[in-house]
């Protein structure tokens, strides 16, 4: 069924609102477990408690321009599909999923090495809750632009028809720009 | 008789009779049936707990039930209505009527739209199933901490209650993105946003609100589920946590449905007001301003379900500033719906009319307690007695159902191309009328008196015996009405007469199609130059057919000026599958078993691989 040749064109196909409002959702969950936090934070007398240390500024850095920095080589594909580059497309995406990999090896290496786990205290719940929440939706994100790149191989997407990669760019963007503010709230806020 | 467009767009949209056709249909009129259907079984359920619990109370001191089995049916009675009855009932109707309503042949994403059914069925099911295994949930609807943590209520009754409502808020949301899309791209030419229904205006209100109300509530439960089975502290005030973030989270879900539940019904009445008056609605402009306003208002009062815990002054005098503001877009509804009738030539007090002029009554009474709670004091003084259960068995029971009633009876003949029995309606909308007032007016006076909520008995001291048999009896007439309807339903779908395709004389463009309609909709998509098609062009038809194929049309979003066609996806099997790949993964986790679940969210996503693989580039 060769239905992908007549599928629209422009930004603004059914398929993008459909991820758009997807997203809008999303953030809003995110929005729910940053306020979270901020709730319990603000009602403790001391953030973190005492005896629990700051998570580490260097590797979440590290991994914040591993992943934010991924966004660029999408931003690329998705002009290069635009253009009718089905090539450009399928390096770009090859080269965000594995920074978006490195970002997950320091978020697994994080999990090994801290002292605290979820069960110590809320702390420790709202840690582990919002890094995992979040590192599920880097998994989600890279599995949907892998099948992205395997889709390209049967011919789905070409100079005219490619509303599924838009949709996938958005998402990838937004699992990103998400990061930044987790990555304000639980990494920078506490030093405050 | 048929003309050749209209055999060949059947050749294109029909769909063969039977269980296959059954499986994959993504047609948005069987899918919305099916939505009617399985949340007015859902609202039998929720009807039969209420029943039993005021069989219980109708006396002080009666045992017919244990405490235990009361808690399992009050908190199954209040999640069932809202939701398993309401909320998807209102999903399944605008299911059916949106696409007609603005002169479309399907949803947005068709197979989109089938799982989301499909979801809820299977959450619906997952949520009944702790009856069958004897641990129904029993926290309340909402379920407050510590009692619904790991201590106090150990049992899977909350876990099956956390984890079936993040289960169901996938189709919720799901079903919101998809009507939010066909309202924005999908509606016939000429019907730019200030031409658009007024109903139609509801509901894309309402989806919006569901869109940024589930994640609270799925996030809410996430943490529950945590809390309850991993050992985190989200709620335990002895590590840092707090039962008042429970608290917050719900209700900031748990406010903004309260009109997920009540936009819809206005909307309903904003269409069958106009019809029954036989004149516009007076003040459009207003009606559906308002209707956004209160969508936006609706998520800064959540905090007056929290007045009696303790929070601080300052706050509280916001929220309560900002519950007495929400009542003004109300306010101007119910006035514009009351200059459309005084207006309008003689109404026709048809069934569907009663059941919005009774809305109108008994919803103002729901309002004036509800402006009474805004004030804190008060609010403080009557909070977890029944003058709660008053108020919002007023507004949402008299605000709901009495609208949504009011919608059942006047799309029933375009839905099922029969007409019911007019005399047999009106039996039936004063049984509930007088029965709904019967049972929940001295509701307000046991609270005033003291009797709490949620408690399976009363002592014989407290002066509410009598108060508490009325209320019985008159749940006892509601039921009969209720009956009533679905016998009225069963006899016009055997015997009733055909309908013609617009029997009310109604101005939306669903009744420009036949009743029933076709499977495609229109034969032929209408360009629309007004608010009232019917009334304003005798002529609406045009020669945008679309038989090439399986196509609708684009529009764009504020002027509906056309765009391109848009290829629809036909039936499939998928979305069920995907649904059942989902509820694999929710009794995984429901059972505790790590493996499992992980095997069924893999096999679960590569079904969604292959639903994507098997669209190629179409949405759906």
């Amino acid at each position: 069924m060769s239905v992908a040749q007549a599928e629209p064109r422009g930004a603004r196909a059914p398929g993008w609102w459909g991820m758009a409002l997807f997203i809008l959702a999303e953030l809003t969950l995110f929005g729910t477990a940053l306020a979270s936090y901020l709730f319990l934070r603000f009602r403790a007398p001391t953030w973190p408690p005492p005896g629990v240390e700051q998570p580490d500024l260097v590797l979440g850095g590290i991994a914040t321009v591993l992943l934010v920095g991924s966004s660029i080589p999408m931003f690329f594909a998705e002009r290069g599909i635009q253009r009718g580059s089905v090539v450009r497309m399928r390096i770009c995406i090859a080269l965000s999923i594995v920074l978006a990999l490195g970002f997950l090896s320091i978020q697994g290496y994080e999990y090994a090495s801290t002292s605290f786990s979820w069960r110590t205290d809320a702390y420790g719940s709202l840690f582990f809750t919002i890094l995992s929440l979040h590192g599920l939706h880097v998994i989600g994100g890279i599995l949907i632009v892998a099948w992205l790149e395997i889709r390209s191989f049967a011919g789905h997407f070409n100079g005219e028809h490619h509303a599924a990669v838009q949709a996938g760019a958005l998402y990838w963007h937004f699992i990103d720009l998400v990061w930044l503010a987790i990555f304000i709230v639980l990494y920078l806020s506490p030093r405050i | 008789m048929a003309t050749a467009t209209e055999e060949r767009l059947e050749e294109i949209w029909g769909e063969e009779p039977g269980p296959v056709s059954w499986f994959t249909t993504g047609d948005h009129k069987r899918i919305g049936k099916r939505y009617i259907v399985t949340a007015l079984i859902f609202f039998f359920l929720g009807g039969v707990e209420a029943a039993l619990m005021r069989w219980q109370l109708a006396q002080p001191g009666a045992t017919h039930l244990t405490p235990e089995q009361y808690d399992e049916l009050f908190s199954m009675h209040g999640t069932t209505m809202i939701f398993l009855f309401i909320t998807p009932l209102f999903t399944g109707l605008a299911n059916y009527l949106v696409p007609l309503m603005i002169g479309t042949r399907d949803m947005a994403f068709p197979r989109l739209n089938a799982f989301s059914y499909w979801i809820f069925l299977g959450a619906g099911i997952f949520l009944y199933a702790g009856f069958v295994v004897g641990a129904a949930p029993n926290g309340g609807w909402f379920a407050y901490p510590p009692l619904t943590g790991p201590i106090f209520d150990p049992g899977i009754n909350m876990d099956i209650w956390s984890l079936g409502l993040i289960f169901l808020s996938i189709s919720t949301t799901a079903g919101a993105i998809n009507l939010i899309v066909t309202i924005l791209k999908l509606r016939a030419p000429g019907m730019s946003l200030a031409r658009m229904p007024l109903y139609v205006w509801a509901m894309f209100v309402t989806a919006w609100m569901m869109v940024l109300a589930m994640p609270p509530l799925t996030y809410a439960n996430v943490l529950l589920q945590l809390d309850r089975n991993l050992g985190t502290h989200f709620f335990d005030p002895t590590a840092g946590g707090d039962p008042l973030l429970w608290q917050h989270l719900f209700w900031l879900f748990g406010h903004p449905d309260v009109y997920i539940i009540f936009l819809p019904a206005v909307g309903i009445v904003s269409t069958v007001i106009p019809t029954f008056a036989r004149r516009p609605i007076v003040g459009y402009p207003y009606v559906a301003l308002a209707t956004v306003l209160t969508g936006i208002i609706a998520f800064g009062v959540w905090v007056h379900h929290m007045f009696a815990t303790g929070l601080p002054q300052l706050g509280l005098t916001f929220f309560a500033a900002a519950s007495m503001i929400i009542t003004i877009p109300s306010g101007v509804q119910v006035f514009a719906w009351l200059a459309t009738i005084i207006r309008g030539r003689r109404p026709v007090f048809t069934t569907p009319f009663l059941f919005a002029v009774g809305f109108i009554v008994v919803f103002v009474i729901g309002g004036v307690t509800g402006v009474m709670f805004a004030s804190v004091p008060f609010d403080q003084g009557v909070t977890d007695s029944y003058f709660i259960v008053a108020h919002f068995h007023y507004v949402l029971f008299g605000g709901a159902v009495f609208p949504l009633f009011a919608g059942l009876h006047y799309w029933f003949p375009k839905i099922t191309g029969r007409t019911y029995s007019e005399t047999l309606g009106r039996w039936s909308f004063w049984l509930i009328f007088v029965g709904f007032n019967l049972t929940f007016f001295p509701m307000h006076i046991m609270g005033l008196l003291g009797m709490p909520r949620r408690i399976y008995t009363y002592s014989p001291d407290l002066g509410v015996d009598g108060l508490n048999l009325l209320s019985t009896i008159g749940a006892a007439i509601v039921f009969v009405g209720a009956v009533l309807v679905a016998i009225n339903a069963t006899k016009s779908l055997v015997s009733g007469s055909r309908a013609s395709a617009n029997p009310w004389g109604a101005a939306t463009l669903e009744w420009a199609t036949t009743s029933p309609p076709p499977h495609y909709g229109f034969a032929s998509i209408p360009i629309v130059n007004g608010r009232d098609p019917l009334w304003e062009q005798p002529q609406l038809g045009s020669d945008l057919t679309l038989t090439d194929g399986r196509e609708i049309l684009g529009t764009t979003i504020t002027d509906a000026e056309p765009e391109d066609p848009l290829p629809m996806p036909g039936g499939s099997v998928l979305p069920l599958v995907t649904a059942l790949g989902f509820a694999a993964v929710f009794v995984s986790l429901l059972l505790g078993s790590v493996p499992a679940a992980l095997l069924s969210t893999l096999i679960t996503v590569a079904l969604i691989g292959a639903w994507t693989w098997d669209l190629g580039g179409v949405p759906g």
